[in-house]
């Protein structure tokens, strides 16, 4: 069956919910991949969302791959394209009236009252994600470590995600 | 994509001086797919470090402006910072140049990623590391979480509208349009404009 007019219509909406980051869509995005269209799984879905960090660029790159097995690598581009097309024309938009704006005093007021409902749907979509990815004491441990480590110090969030594949590696192989 | 009438005489005089006088099309793309290619840990520093000191394409205020209204809007702040970045340097086709650029060398990566994952990714090693990666994640975003929080929330009540998020889609499950819908308006009315009207009344 054609999955690729699917995959467009889930994507373009989830793009809409990205406020503040893509991980304001995870809780969404888990709903409609994992449960109504089971294109993956949901460990599938936070290995993907997890190696996507260690990688550069936008870091919902991941979509891809959902793409690729829903509808091979046309359905890779769709998901791109449904994605990236609707944020990146409202951007544009915005753009180019954003300095007539600059008077309207509910700009400020918009921009303040998102910042924390933004901050919310992250916090959120990490909860969603942490219910699959914290299963005892040693995923605890790792996801502490990594937030202390982050908020202490100036090191790349990719090398501490690198560093965690290691400790996963020793920590959870079956002995 | 559609064109909104294409006016380059938006770019006024104020924001002249920071402009070389002309990037071309190919200089944008190569530039983000550069960012695109090496911005391990997050994208934000990467276009800061090259395309305000390293190409003076935009100065530092301009910067952090553009990236507040990012912020504020749906999509990842790396694509929008490139279209908002694009459509200043060359119009639509500056934006169009350098969000492919920024996005291409991570989603080839991960469609890579994808199908060594798809043949070996019930394997033990990579069940486990990955078991180690994931939680990475949940650290990283909380990170983000707490970095934001620490910028961004002035007062009591935003910490309210942010523990009314997360109720709202994590234990009554609202759904995000919903809690968006419902909670930012809350929140923006909250933050309604006051100093400003009056001012305004006064004149």
């Amino acid at each position: 069956m054609n999955q690729i007019p699917a995959l467009v219509r889930v994507f373009a909406y989830l793009s809409l919910l990205t406020v503040g980051g893509g991980m304001a869509a995870f809780p969404e995005m888990k709903v409609l991949t994992v449960e109504v269209h089971k294109w993956l799984t949901f460990p599938q879905l936070i290995h993907l969302y997890s190696v996507g960090q260690m990688y550069p660029g936008p870091n919902m790159m991941m979509i891809v791959v959902i793409g690729d097995w829903a509808g091979g690598l046309l359905g890779a581009i769709a998901v791109l394209i449904a994605f990236f097309g609707p944020t990146a024309l409202l951007a544009f938009i915005v753009a180019r009236g954003w300095k007539k704006l600059e008077k309207w005093p509910w700009r400020t007021s918009i921009q303040q009252g998102l910042a924390p409902v933004s901050i919310g749907l992250l916090l959120a979509g990490c909860f969603t994600m942490a219910k699959g990815a914290i299963s005892g004491v040693e995923t605890a441990a790792i996801a502490v470590g990594v937030l202390l480590i982050l908020l202490q110090y100036k090191v790349n969030p990719a090398l501490l995600v690198l560093g965690s594949a290691a400790v996963g590696l020793i920590s959870f192989m079956p002995k | 994509m559609s064109e909104t009438g294409g006016k380059p005489g938006l770019q006024t005089t104020d924001r002249a001086p920071t402009a070389p006088a002309e990037v071309s099309i190919g200089q944008i793309f190569l530039e983000f797919l550069i960012i695109g290619a090496t911005s391990f840990g997050g994208v934000v520093p990467y276009l800061r470090g090259s395309l305000v000191t390293k190409r003076h394409w935009v100065d530092d205020k301009e910067f952090v402006e553009m990236l507040s209204i990012s912020q504020s809007l749906p999509g990842l702040n790396a694509t929008n910072m490139a279209i908002l970045v694009g459509e200043k340097l060359r119009g639509a086709l500056g934006s169009i140049a350098a969000i492919i650029g920024v996005c291409l060398p991570g989603a080839v990566l991960m469609y890579m990623v994808g199908i060594f994952y798809r043949h070996h990714g019930d394997h033990v090693w990579v069940t486990a590391a990955l078991k180690g990666v994931a939680a990475a994640a949940v650290g990283l975003i909380l990170s983000t979480v707490v970095g934001l929080s620490k910028k961004s929330l002035a007062g009591r009540f935003d910490f309210v509208f942010m523990a009314l998020t997360v109720i709202a889609v994590n234990r009554l499950h609202l759904g995000v349009p919903r809690t968006l819908v419902g909670v930012g308006l809350l929140a923006i009315l909250f933050h309604y404009p006051r100093n400003e009207q009056k001012e305004g009344a006064a004149q």
